[in-house]
């Protein structure tokens, strides 16, 4: 890319939270202004009248796919742009979305007896990657604001982004954090990607694996260790995982 | 000339979620006017039911990305009620920073990056970089302390992490309270800029009256905005009041076909939360700068403009930087250090409430004996909106209309009504089931 033509880049949501939008604009002042000097917003519905049906660099899109009608608003989006990232877990994994993705009964349960308007049309939520090619994917709930810079700072160089493929339980180690297990807690992030940075585990809390599972989890044994190390029932702990990596667990639907 | 005018904006711009304005006139008569929801719907209910009660607010933190911290709250509070889980007064006092936070950080961002480009007419922030550097810098800059500090008592602003049932995971130390104390303080040029900044294009938001009810949480000691009850105020200045666990009572939730999200109505056709809705009922116990201000702007309650609820932001987020800073002396004065989580002592059902930046919103939950939630509800302040949204539409388009408005400036009137209701539209239709299963 030449050095004068700033990069055109776009942002579309889809079924989300839009968090993931919200931490843009937590970036500070001189990153996000120092951002526009290399990238041209050409289309952000949350913070943007403009609208463009011209070529796309880079397409950021938040939100699973959960309505078949939206099938053609995600080709068409991967007709215009060059690079597609999937921004954030609700888009990379289908993330929160797809607690659901095993029961059956949510649409009559949460409908009744309105459950077959046809407004009301949904199906099991899935990654943006069930409809249409991506090239990247923002892990985590919400995506990881120095990774998205790192990220785009790399496309913009024209290298390639490495998105971390280890467990969590790496970057407390890091970070000297203790584990939750000695603290008579029980945690995910034994299977989780890394990437974040573990916040949750130095703030006190589980790491739930919002950025997924990384490319080779030990289901069996993260059940067994949630149950004989971090004290919880089997069937809870059967279920753990289920808050983030639903799309990603051996029982997917 | 005889009007015919075709509005169809399809997913409005500048606001959470999706909502399209569809109106149609023929002849100078109205044939349709709706504002219509199409957002998909995410079902949290079936996501919560089965989950321990520590991960509740967890996952129900996730239906907004705007108001996460608000949610939380909620949440621990629903969770807390039904669990016999007594916080402590430090916890509640840095809960009600936390809140002031968010809803600061988030008045900000409507103020600036939502409503402002209308105001100054550009369609966008971003178009205002080159020409009005100095004040998309200082929006960015407020944003920005906004941010941290809500992550300084909740780990994170969006989905915080140390907010939870009993407490705080972990504690910012006592010189991080201070130096946030001092931070707030020095904001005054930023706050006294912002003020110049509304005042100098406040003579183009638009007057429009249509008078609702208001509904807000209320209090007898606070601008009410972590806790209180449930209060109205009707276009006569009466005034009812109902406990948070009587929230059906008052919002009466029902579907219509042209949303994917539930309406709401109480005493009247529909009723209005928010800022508005806020300074309405609770205007008295205003911090005293923020009343300063408000009056400055020969604002008062009751106001009945819709539009007017971005500049009751403006007069919030005086008041929540104020009201912090006296907070924080508290916390500090009164030997201010970690505390251990409070416990569960039963099991049951609870509610919660807090007012988020567009309204009072409600979590409702059932634990069963081992803490596992049994069923659960929210009701969102978008939701409580969209009725009076409707309205208020209903009512502007004949005005318009008379007033011989072409189709643009007609359609730039109607986004910036809805603009101005903040809505969150992933919230409204996150879809929590009223049905509780034991």
């Amino acid at each position: 890319m030449s050095a004068k033509r700033k990069v055109k880049v776009a942002f579309f949501d889809f079924t989300c939270c839009e968090g993931c939008q919200v931490e843009l604009t937590n970036l500070s002042d001189p990153i996000f202004v120092g951002l526009l000097d290399h990238i041209e917003f050409v289309e952000f519905r949350e913070v943007m009248k403009e609208r463009t049906t011209e070529p796309i660099d880079i397409a950021f899109i938040e939100g699973s796919f959960t309505r078949e009608s939206d099938r053609a608003r995600l080709e068409d989006i991967r007709k215009r742009a060059s690079i597609v990232i999937a921004y954030g877990a609700c888009a990379a994994t289908a993330g929160i979305n797809a607690m659901k993705n095993h029961t059956t009964d949510y649409k009559e349960f949460v409908y009744g007896k309105d459950a077959s308007m046809p407004h009301l049309e949904t199906q099991k939520a899935l990654p943006v990657s069930a409809a249409i090619k991506v090239d990247y994917a923002l892990h985590g709930c919400p995506m990881d604001r120095a990774e998205f810079v790192r990220v785009v700072s790399h496309l913009l160089h024209g290298k390639q982004p490495v998105i971390p493929n280890y467990p969590v339980c790496v970057e407390c180690k890091m970070r000297e954090t203790v584990c939750r297990y000695d603290l008579n807690d029980h945690c995910l992030g034994l299977v989780a990607r890394a990437g974040c940075g573990a916040p949750c585990p130095a703030d006190g809390i589980p790491c739930e694996a919002c950025r997924g599972f990384w490319d080779h989890p030990n289901e069996e044994a993260i059940e067994e260790i949630l149950v004989s190390k971090g004290g919880l029932p089997a069937e809870r702990a059967k279920e753990k995982s289920r808050m983030f990596t639903a799309t990603m667990r051996r029982d997917a639907q | 000339m005889s009007q015919n005018i075709s509005v169809n904006v399809h997913h409005l711009t500048r606001v959470e979620g999706h909502g399209n304005i569809v109106v149609d006139v023929r002849n100078g008569k109205i044939e349709k006017m709706q504002w219509q929801v199409p957002e998909a719907p995410r079902f949290f209910e079936a996501m919560v039911r089965g989950r321990h009660y520590t991960e509740v607010a967890r996952i129900t933190s996730r239906i907004c990305g705007i108001c996460s911290i608000g949610h939380t709250l909620a949440s621990v509070k629903a969770t807390e009620n039904a669990l016999g889980i007594q916080i402590t007064p430090q916890t509640f006092k840095l809960r009600t920073i936390i809140k002031h936070a968010e809803n600061f950080d988030s008045h900000v961002l409507h103020i600036y990056f939502l409503v402002a480009p209308d105001l100054f007419g550009a369609p966008s922030v971003f178009p205002l970089v080159p020409t009005h550097t100095e004040v998309v810098v200082r929006a960015l800059r407020m944003k920005r302390l906004g941010h941290e500090w809500g992550s300084l008592l909740g780990g994170r602003t969006t989905h915080p992490n140390r907010v939870i049932p009993g407490g705080f995971a972990e504690y910012p130390t006592e010189a991080e309270l201070k130096n946030l104390k001092q931070r707030l303080i020095n904001l005054q040029p930023d706050l006294d800029a912002t003020v110049q900044t509304v005042l100098s294009v406040a003579d183009k938001v638009p007057s429009f009256e249509r008078p609702t009810e208001y509904m807000a949480l209320s209090s007898d000691t606070e601008y009410a905005l972590y806790d209180g009850v449930i209060q109205t105020v009707m276009p006569d200045g009466t005034k009812q009041r109902w406990p948070v666990a009587e929230y059906r009572s008052c919002t009466n939730e029902y579907v219509v076909p042209q949303s994917t999200a539930k309406y709401a109505k109480n005493k009247m056709g529909s009723y209005m939360a928010g800022a508005l809705a806020r300074f309405n009922n609770n205007y008295g116990l205003l911090h005293p700068e923020a009343k300063k201000l408000a009056e400055a702007l020969k604002f008062k309650p009751l106001c009945f403009n819709p539009y007017m609820n971005s500049v009751a932001q403006l007069v919030e987020v005086v008041h929540s930087v104020k009201d912090s800073i006296r907070l924080l002396d508290e916390v500090l004065d009164a030997g201010y250090r970690p505390e251990d989580l409070a416990k569960p002592t039963k099991s049951g059902r609870g509610q919660g409430a807090v007012e988020v930046p567009r309204g009072i919103l409600f979590h409702d939950y059932g634990y069963d004996n081992n803490g596992m939630c049994t069923g659960g509800n929210c009701i969102i302040p978008t939701n409580q909106n969209h009725g009076n949204i409707q309205l208020d539409l209903e009512a502007l388009v004949p005005k318009l209309l008379a007033a011989k408005k072409d189709e643009r400036a007609i359609e730039l009137g109607l986004e910036m009504l809805v603009r101005a209701y903040d809505p969150c539209i992933s919230c409204s239709t996150h879809y929590l089931k009223v049905e509780f299963k034991r």
